[in-house]
């Protein structure tokens, strides 16, 4: 593809754009799952593709070590190394992955060794080296989602932001892209238009990071009455859908997240038809919010024992009501939608569907100052603050504040979700772990073009021992560079740090430095494109 | 015994009392190729094949005490036999055979195995020791032939005249750039070069080797003419003031490693054209196998891998270690994302800095 020939966005887009307009549906259908950042499980365990490259390289062991650290890359070095001559690439990507790529999950090694011989001898360098990406589940091209969805927009001749949202759930793991689904997403905008089929739910609606002094405030956003008033929870965002006689749990990056949450899942089946929750997953005992760190036990599990689910019983706090019999809410009032979830709430009476499902309180206060007092409570609630939703304010898609403004009014300690982009191995009881991480946060908004993460911060307390295991696989499978002993890592882990105090420093790439920076958690919610920016960082600088 | 060793000057020859290729200035040094880290200055009397003696004149500076010996005639110095053969790596580039005492030895320098039209093409010489370079001593290091390569460049510079943009294609300024001028097809546009590589494409010229006409790039001055030109610039150009004139252009870089997609993605240009002036694993091993040598020394690059490669495959081999090359340690060590490690030819940048007003070192007429 004409992606890796440049370096230039613009050059991008029109690549992609030039793409779609020309592939057959089916192709550009996969095409568009895999730009996006999809990512089916993986096909072919790595141990096989190293044995098949060795084998047909003809080559030792020890040399396919020692080509594979000078590429730094499973595939590519795969692709390096198998024998020449290459075929020319006959048939499109659906063919290759629907009949070629993903039946190859789960057969034996001795089966897949024959069959990727097959596939082998028909492609050229470039192509198995696509194909071995794929294969190892780890297909990743220098574009963002924005601009895929910008280039979708373009083919189809509507605005991104409906693209967007008809991207919602399109690179979930489950998700099998094809020539209809691919029609629907680049279909121009129908008269009725707002039709949602069955699971799919709505762009998130996120919200601003508020830093000034509060009483700068009435100022800056006005009188608190024009303002609903939330306790920031720390959980993970997610809407409740359901529609068509069956429940979806998404959470908010776009995952389903249904089979981990089974209470949330008998929670959906007894809504109404047509109904649509937005609000945030969190464990809730004796009363109160847990700490994310026992969410965090019902994340990334393959199994859920019943002490678990005991231990960890889950509620969702409703904060909002998107869709109610089968209407989209989102362009109503904020004040109006709480009144509806409100009433919504009353109205079960005898019937109420259970614990799972509780109402996100109202904040009540005169003034700023009022509020900011309550605010100090935080800490001691275990949220993270306060959320404040204009009463006008539409519920907007991602992160926009041009039909209405959220903002998040966060605690101390300073803390900011940033990007691991590089890890060193620890020393002592940590040696021959990648314990010891480089984070980065963006140099720009998320719609600027070509933005680049820039390093800020060492870290290496944080995690539990379970933890640093899981990310140091991660960083051996992702490894795109090495430079001595640093591992430069595809983007994509994001973690939650929390620091003592900031500061402006010249000495540092990003202007900046942090005293005592830790990790506070791991973020498996967030995507790398939505950890923060060094204008966000910057702004928590004194004065 | 063996007729060369490793002293903390170079590669020595004990009978002949001479260097090969030394890294500090001696009494008598043999010269492989004219790339900087061969061929340095300071030496008393230099050896070296005849065709290479324009650019080492040019780099070495035109007073130096310089001995020719034509490709293939042998001269005896204190018992030993000593010829130079050709190494297909740059223009004057030699392996150096020695005979003592019923035993052959060849140093190869830099070589390449594939003939490019700019240099007489790479000979196999007989012998019972060999001393090999390995700078791309990894079987992920394989070419496609120059003809897919210069069809490619041809290609991407068509496409860019077309667009109305400028091609700009950084590589080394000795040897690769005369080689792909050499296979540029100058129908498409204007052919304009950096001032560091005008020297040395002087003195391919007076070697007879035929090369399209070019130009100064810093002379064209008309947006029209550049719009359709393909630049050659050495890669330190790169970044520079000097690329400015250029306005909004395409980029390319023309090296062995740009094999790798980390090196091109570092490197941070367009395209990355797979074309090196060293050979590929399977050239190493078809060199080393035609020597028919029992004993191998391995210098500069991938020495453990090729050592023990060879070791398996019943040779007796050992490394050598040297002050060539040096971009090993350059992968290793570089810290941020930006630099991409230089090809051996580097070397040959220091008296060139294209940031200055353009070199233009005096060359023999």
């Amino acid at each position: 593809m004409a992606l890796d020939a440049t370096t230039s966005s613009n050059a991008k887009l029109a690549a992609m754009v030039a793409y779609f307009q020309a592939a057959p549906p089916e192709d550009a259908a996969w095409a568009a799952y895999f730009l996006a950042g999809g990512k089916p499980r993986q096909l072919v365990p790595s141990k096989v593709m190293r044995d098949f490259a060795q084998r047909s390289a003809q080559i030792p062991e020890w040399l396919f070590d020692e080509s594979y650290q000078a590429v730094g890359d499973l595939a590519e070095t795969i692709a390096l190394l198998s024998p020449q001559p290459a075929g020319a690439n006959a048939g499109g990507l659906a063919l290759w992955m629907e009949q070629k790529l993903l039946p190859l999950r789960g057969l034996p090694p001795e089966d897949l060794l024959t069959r990727l011989d097959t596939s082998w001898r028909e492609l050229d360098t470039p192509g198995r080296f696509i194909c071995a990406k794929l294969m190892t589940g780890a297909f990743r091209v220098g574009v963002s989602k924005l601009l895929v969805t910008r280039a979708l927009a373009t083919v189809a001749g509507i605005d991104a932001k409906r693209i967007a949202e008809r991207m919602v759930g399109y690179t979930d793991l489950r998700a099998r892209p094809d020539a209809a689904g691919f029609a629907a997403l680049v279909a121009p905008e129908s008269a009725g238009g707002q039709a949602r089929d069955g699971a799919q739910p709505y762009p998130f609606f996120l919200a601003h990071s508020l830093q000034s002094p509060v009483e700068d405030f009435e100022a800056q956003i006005g009188p608190v009455s024009n303002w609903m008033v939330e306790w920031k929870w720390d959980g993970i965002r997610a809407q409740i859908v359901r529609r068509g006689g069956s429940a979806w749990v998404w959470s908010r990056g776009e995952e389903l997240v249904t089979e981990r949450f089974p209470e949330l899942a008998q929670l959906g089946a007894r809504l109404p038809e047509g109904t649509v929750l937005d609000g945030e997953i969190v464990v809730w005992q004796d009363d109160r919010v847990q700490p994310f760190a026992k969410l965090q036990q019902r994340i990334g599990r393959k199994t859920l024992p019943a002490k678990l689910l005991a231990d960890t019983p889950v509620v969702l706090l409703a904060y909002d009501l998107l869709e109610w019999q089968g209407t989209d809410l989102r362009q109503r009032p904020q004040a109006e939608r709480r009144a509806l979830l409100e009433k919504f709430f009353a109205g079960f009476g005898a019937d109420y569907p259970g614990a799972a499902l509780q109402l996100s309180p109202l904040l009540e206060a005169d003034d700023w100052q009022h509020l900011a007092v309550q605010r100090e409570a935080s800490r001691s609630l275990g949220v993270e603050g306060m959320m404040l939703k204009h009463r006008q304010a539409h519920y907007g898609v991602g992160r926009t504040k041009d039909v209405g403004t959220w903002w998040k009014w966060k605690i101390d300690p300073h803390s900011i979700d940033a990007v691991l982009i590089y890890a060193q191995q620890g020393h002592g009881r940590r040696a021959g772990l990648y314990t010891d991480y480089t984070f980065a946060v963006w140099d720009a908004p998320p719609q600027a073009p070509e933005r680049k993460l820039v390093p800020f911060a060492k870290a290496y307390s944080g995690l539990t021992d379970e933890e640093m295991g899981k990310v140091d696989a991660i960083i051996r499978r992702t490894t795109t560079e090495k430079f001595g002993p640093v591992r430069s890592v595809t983007p994509s882990m994001v973690f939650e740090l929390g620091f003592e105090g900031i500061a402006k420093s010249p000495r540092h790439k990003s202007g900046i430095a942090v005293r005592f920076p830790r990790m506070l958690r791991w973020r498996h919610d967030k995507k790398v494109e939505e950890a923060d920016t060094l204008e966000t960082l910057s702004a928590l600088l004194p004065g | 015994m063996d007729l060369v060793i490793s002293r903390p000057e170079g590669l020595y020859c004990p009978p002949g009392d001479f260097y090969i290729d030394p890294w500090r200035p001696v009494e008598r040094a043999v010269i492989t190729h004219g790339h900087g880290d061969h061929a340095r200055p300071g030496s008393r009397h230099y050896l070296a094949a005849a065709p290479g003696e324009g650019i080492l004149r040019a780099r070495l500076g035109s007073q130096i005490d310089l001995q020719l010996l034509p490709y293939g005639e042998t001269i005896d110095h204190h018992g030993i036999r000593l010829s130079l053969h050709p190494a297909g790596h740059v223009l004057g580039s030699a392996q150096v055979r020695l005979e003592h005492g019923g035993e052959v030895w060849v140093a190869s320098g830099d070589y390449k195995t594939e003939a490019d039209g700019t240099c007489a093409p790479f000979e196999p010489v007989r012998c019972d020791t060999f001393i090999t370079e390995s700078t791309f001593g990894l079987p992920i290091y394989r070419w496609q032939p120059q003809a897919a390569i210069f069809a490619d460049i041809n290609a991407w510079w068509q496409a860019n005249a077309a667009a109305g943009r400028p091609s700009l294609l950084y590589c080394y300024a000795f040897g690769k750039a005369q080689r792909i001028l050499s296979g540029l097809d100058p129908s498409i546009g204007p052919i304009l070069t950096h001032g560091a590589m005008d020297a040395l494409t002087a003195a391919y010229r007076a070697a007879g080797i035929a090369l399209p006409i070019t130009e100064h790039a810093t002379t064209i001055t008309d947006p029209a003419i550049l719009r359709c030109a393909l630049v050659l610039a050495p890669p330190s150009a790169a970044g520079t003031p000097w690329v400015k004139r250029f306005g909004e252009h395409a980029d390319a870089f023309a090296s062995g490693w740009m094999q790798l997609r980390g090196t091109r993605r570092r490197r941070g240009v367009d395209r990355g054209f797979v074309l090196s002036d060293h050979a590929d694993w399977p050239g190493l091993q078809q060199a080393i196998s035609a020597t028919g040598a029992q004993r191998v020394f391995v210098t500069h690059g991938s020495v453990p891998v090729l050592v023990r490669w060879l070791e398996e495959h019943g040779l007796q081999a050992q490394g050598f270690s040297t002050e060539y090359g040096g971009e090993e340690e350059e992968e290793e060590a570089g810290e941020a994302p930006a630099k991409a490690p230089e090809e051996n030819d580097t070397g040959n940048q220091s008296g060139y800095d294209p940031g200055a007003p353009e070199a233009t070192p005096d060359i023999p007429a």
